[in-house]
């Protein structure tokens, strides 16, 4: 997870760069090469999310990231012949009856929460297809997905996006989802090309994902990101996917096209292997360049699969996905519709853990992103991006949330202290939150120390500085050792005032002239004697007063 | 012993008559003096001996697993039995081991029953003779009855006569229908698609069921099309098929269309008043191409009825005619997607060819599959194709359930059930056969089969009699959906009346080339 958030960071930024030119323009018109006529882009998502779950989809094959290739497969995973899907390990027989006997309720349940969380209504009856093709890590030939009727149709996405550098500006927007379907994992093939073989691990074949079809909204690079952003955030909120592009959980492919405004949409492409949410806005920006280039020298776009190389920046024909594809759908003979209830339709003797009930699931959802940031905004009074930022790294929020119920010092202040120190630090080194050397507690005493006026803000830098180092001294011991406490003996503090005063007779005949700007130097000089030592507010006062003696 | 009902065996072994050893032994002694029968693919003698010497242990101890214990039986070669070759008679599976048991095999073994081996089929049950697998056809056992022989070839018993005359089993199930007509064993297991145990079993003289959709666990079974396969029993009355369903029915976790509720064996009562019945005679079933002693033989069983007081009324089921052509969408449509698995890569049998996983992938199936199989792939592909979807496969889905209708009306104005023929006419000789394609064979021989399949209904052929040739004849009676008890209580009933002969089979020793006569000393 924290991988794909940290990735993200940077491009969020670099992207915004191009939102602008985006937004600008109200809405997704980008000016051609030749600066004649305009061309709109047009962005679709189809991401597939791993279903967390301790089994797969039609077996009880466990599911593991990263076990030994081959070594989580039932005789259905690898398509023996003759065997049928059937979820059997975990749930009693009552349950299966009920569930018909083959699906993996936690994968069913887990489409629902995500269904509901993206606003979709959700199909009490759907229905499982087999999609044909041949590949080396798919043994059945055939995929079973949910191509006629889906558990899930017609919901939105709410997203938002900075339209400038600073962060100041956020705008939010809206994809619709077209549908949610239950499906099954390929495995994976890995190609030796020294020995010209194909290997094939089947652990991951069988596995529960969701595929989540989201319609073309989209304009860039940059909102597809925010938009994976957003659906990452609530996958794993809800804990239906963990969602790390990194481990393959989340899989984007982008459907890509450019036309004129006024005119139909264009040929459009798929762009696949998109590692990560930084590498989906450049591959979607990239191929809108490409085909806008493409059409303006006079070429044609072709309805084809590409494959984004991160390491070029670009996108490829995938040689292996030429050709046109006939899937030939056909309804899956060995599987019954999957039923769902709700409050209405729940017969009387049957209770929530015998069935899949929609509302039961409804009134558990936990609170989503938007309504944690709206929270967050709420209670801390900090800005709305503060919000988006700490959500977007895991676990950021519950730091910064720890740090404030152990602090005096305002959230408002907190959060400087969380996002411009902490945050860019851990950025720096590549750190995720929960690496963090500095625990909220720590940072917590070191803040109370800046809030009780015992240093200053100066010396809780250094004091955080070495704090980074990890060496489990506290605060309050670092400040003692190398003295940082502010100079709470007045005398001391005039004297040190008097001195500076006496040394800087141009500076205090400009000051006594009118020049009040140039206190702040003395101030500053002061501060350099007593190494940050004081406390600048009380500085400035001993200051003021010795001049106007 | 061996010509003895799987009941009355039964008894025998429980009273110590025999010993599942020498029964054991026996069945396989006559598997290998009949072998010229190819009614099996593999023989399991080694863990069929092992298991039977485990029954014996059971009889010693005075504890049975149940009726089935020490019973030998064969199983159609498309169900998966651990440790053995299931080949379903292709070279795409020739050589391929099972690592698990279907249920149905799991079940039979659970009761004690000795697995002597698997028996031949067409490829991929896909044909009605029992002709077309890779290990050669079937010779139907009535071939070399006396009955046969008398009638058909009286004068001569010369070596290129029986070449040329003997007759096919009809299929797919037909190493099965064969097995438990030459009494190798007492019961088989049998697939049923389209009448695949149905039509052997009327050409064998033996009693074929094919259980309604859903009764039986098709886990374990290599699929031909998933929404019509049901597992068949093949036994030589009627009595010991209801004894084999019993063991085998009933909800399965492995497949989720099997029903949910618990399935209670039964015994079947020895029906004695028929007024209560109502027979249908459904008039579609008067197909072109019905030989008129299977036709006089069927109006002279309804007549049987209704003497015996039942009433027997004319139905119709209007959309049958059309059962073949939808059929052969549906079928064509799953086989395509059903074969897909055999690419070569998981398990079977792999061409040399290593240019290129496609170039592999075509060659593979290319050499595993025979023309039959690969024709309705390719013909399944084809109606599933984007732009024939609708108009093939849905439209067969949809005529599927107009036939289904038709059953639910007839059984709805108050008939039990319904008396059809099996097949057209009795078995022809392989030299016959074999003159028209796999395609117009299947399509002719599933006309009085196939419907039920379409409906998910239970069927079942009842032996009747012996045409002019001297071979089986059949008769089909079509139950409600899961009444099955009914079913077989009134196929019982007419077993009772019709007596049908014992085969006379005149088994050919093969190391002296001469003919032995078995006595056909008939159980009673």
């Amino acid at each position: 997870m924290a991988a794909a958030a940290r990735g993200y960071s940077g491009v969020w930024r670099r992207a915004w760069q191009r939102a602008v030119a985006c937004n600008a323009r109200g809405g997704a018109v980008l000016a051609g090469k030749s600066g004649l006529a305009p061309w709109v882009p047009v962005v679709g998502l189809e991401i597939h999310a791993q279903i967390s779950s301790n089994s797969k989809l039609f077996s009880g094959s466990q599911v593991q990231f990263a076990a030994p290739p081959n070594s989580l497969v039932s005789f259905f995973d690898a398509s023996l012949p003759g065997t049928l899907p059937s979820h059997q390990n975990g749930s009693s027989a009552v349950v299966q009856k009920l569930l018909t006997g083959v699906l993996n309720r936690r994968c069913v349940e887990a489409a629902v929460m995500t269904g509901l969380a993206l606003n979709c209504s959700i199909n009490k009856k759907s229905l499982f297809d087999r999609k044909h093709y041949f590949y080396a890590d798919l043994p059945a030939g055939y995929q079973i997905t949910q191509q006629r009727v889906p558990i899930a149709v017609n919901g939105s996405l709410s997203y938002s996006l900075c339209i400038d550098n600073k962060m100041s500006q956020m705008v939010t927007k809206t994809v619709r989802i077209k549908q949610i379907q239950l499906e099954q994992d390929s495995g994976k093939s890995l190609h030796d090309d020294t020995r010209s073989q194909t290997l094939v691990d089947l652990n991951r074949a069988g596995v529960g994902l969701m595929e989540v079809v989201m319609e073309p909204d989209m304009c860039c690079g940059e909102e597809a990101a925010a938009a994976v952003r957003e659906l990452q955030l609530i996958l794993q909120t809800l804990g239906s996917s963990q969602a790390v592009m990194a481990e393959g959980q989340l899989r984007v492919d982008a459907n890509v096209s450019v036309h004129h405004p006024g005119e139909h949409y264009g040929v459009r492409t798929e762009v696949k292997n998109i590692n990560s949410i930084r590498f989906l806005a450049k591959a979607v920006d990239y191929e809108i360049e490409r085909q806008i280039e493409e059409l303006e020298n006079g070429g044609t776009i072709l309805n084809e699969t590409r494959a984004f190389d991160s390491k070029l920046g670009c996108t490829v024909p995938m040689r292996d996905k030429e050709g046109k594809q006939d899937y030939r759908f056909m309804p899956e003979p060995n599987l019954p519709p999957l039923i769902l209830y709700d409050a209405k339709s729940l017969p009387a003797n049957m209770n929530h853990q015998q069935v899949v009930n929609i509302d039961w699931i409804h009134e558990r959802l936990p609170d989503l992103p938007s309504v944690k940031r709206a929270k967050l905004v709420e209670q801390y009074g900090i800005l709305p991006e503060h919000s988006f930022t700490l959500l977007n790294e895991d676990g950021l929020t519950e730091f910064f949330e720890n740090v404030v119920k152990q602090t005096q010092m305002k959230p408002k202040k907190v959060i400087g202290w969380i996002l411009n120190d902490l945050l860019s630090y851990l950025k720096q080194h590549s750190l995720t939150v929960e690496e963090s050397p500095v625990s909220s507690v720590l940072l917590a005493d070191l803040l109370n120390l800046l809030e009780k006026k015992e240093i200053s803000s100066t010396a809780a830098k250094q004091v955080l500085a070495e704090l980074w180092k990890g060496e489990g001294k506290t605060p309050l011991e670092i400040v003692k050792e190398k003295k940082l406490e502010l100079i709470q003996d007045q005398k001391e503090l005039e004297q040190i005032c008097q001195a500076v005063i006496d040394g800087q007779e141009n500076e205090v005949m400009a000051i006594k002239a009118g020049n009040r700007k140039v206190l702040n130097k003395l101030i500053g000089l002061v501060q350099r004697e007593t190494q940050g030592r004081s406390n600048p507010v009380l500085v400035k006062q001993l200051l003021e007063k010795k001049l106007s003696e | 012993m061996l010509r003895a009902s799987l009941r009355e065996v039964s008894a025998a072994l429980k009273e110590g008559r025999v010993t599942p050893t020498e029964l054991c032994q026996k069945c396989l002694s006559l598997i290998k003096s009949t072998k010229f029968l190819n009614a099996y693919i593999t023989v399991a003698e080694e863990t069929a001996l092992k298991q039977a010497e485990e029954s014996e242990k059971r009889y010693g101890r005075g504890q049975p697993l149940g009726v089935l214990d020490g019973i030998p039986v064969a199983v159609k070669d498309n169900f998966n039995a651990a440790g053995i070759e299931t080949t379903c008679a292709s070279k795409m599976l020739k050589g391929y081991i099972s690592p698990y048991n279907a249920t149905v095999v799991q079940k039979l073994l659970d009761q004690g029953a000795v697995l002597l081996g698997k028996t031949n089929l067409d490829e991929f049950a896909m044909g009605s003779g029992s002709t077309d697998g890779i290990f050669g056809p079937v010779r139907n056992p009535w071939s070399y009855s006396r009955q046969y022989k008398e009638k058909s070839v009286p004068k001569s018993h010369s070596q290129e006569d029986e070449e040329s005359n003997w007759v096919i089993t009809g299929g797919s199930s037909g190493g099965s229908a064969a097995a438990v007509s030459s009494f190798t064993c007492f019961a088989a297991l049998g697939s049923d698609t389209g009448g695949s145990t149905r039509n052997p079993a009327a050409h064998c003289g033996v009693v074929g069921l094919k259980p309604t959709y859903g009764l039986i666990s098709r886990h374990g079974l290599i699929p031909l099309v998933n929404s019509m396969d049901v597992p068949g029993i093949l036994t030589r009355c009627v009595d010991d098929a209801a004894v084999v369903l019993g063991t085998l029915a009933g909800h399965d976790p492995k497949d989720s269309t099997t029903i949910q509720d618990n399935f209670k064996p039964f015994d079947l009562p020895n029906l004695t008043d028929v007024s209560k019945l109502s027979i249908g005679i459904p008039k579609e079933y008067h197909a072109p191409g019905l030989s008129s002693e299977i036709l006089s033989l069927w109006s002279k069983a309804a007549d049987l009825f209704k003497n015996a007081g039942a009433k027997v009324i004319e139905v119709s089921l209007p959309h049958t005619r059309y059962s073949i052509v939808c059929y052969h969408v549906l079928c064509t449509a799953e086989v395509a997607s059903n074969m897909a698995r055999f690419d070569g890569l998981e398990y079977g049998h792999r061409s040399d060819m290593n240019k290129s996983t496609e170039s592999m992938y075509a060659a593979t199936r290319r050499e595993g599959f025979n023309d039959v199989v690969r024709g309705r792939i390719l013909s399944g592909n084809y109606f599933l194709l984007k732009q024939n979807y609708e108009n093939y496969f849905i439209k067969a889905q949809k005529v599927r359930r107009l036939i289904a209708n038709d059953f639910v009306k007839v059984f709805g104005s108050g008939v039990d059930i319904l008396l059809t023929p099996t097949t057209l006419s009795d078995a022809v000789p392989y030299m016959e056969f074999i003159k028209e394609d796999n395609r117009t064979r299947s399509a002719q021989d599933d006309i009085l089969t196939q419907a039920a399949n379409m409906a998910g209904l239970p069927a079942i052929n009842v032996p009747t009699g012996l045409s002019e040739r001297g071979l089986p004849v059949g008769l089909q009676f079509i139950g409600q959906s899961f009444q099955e008890k009914q079913l077989l209580t009134v196929a019982k009933w007419f077993e009772k009346q019709v007596k049908f002969p014992m085969i006379q089979l005149e088994v050919k020793r093969h190391d002296h080339g001469a003919f032995q006569h078995q006595k056909s000393a008939s159980f009673s």
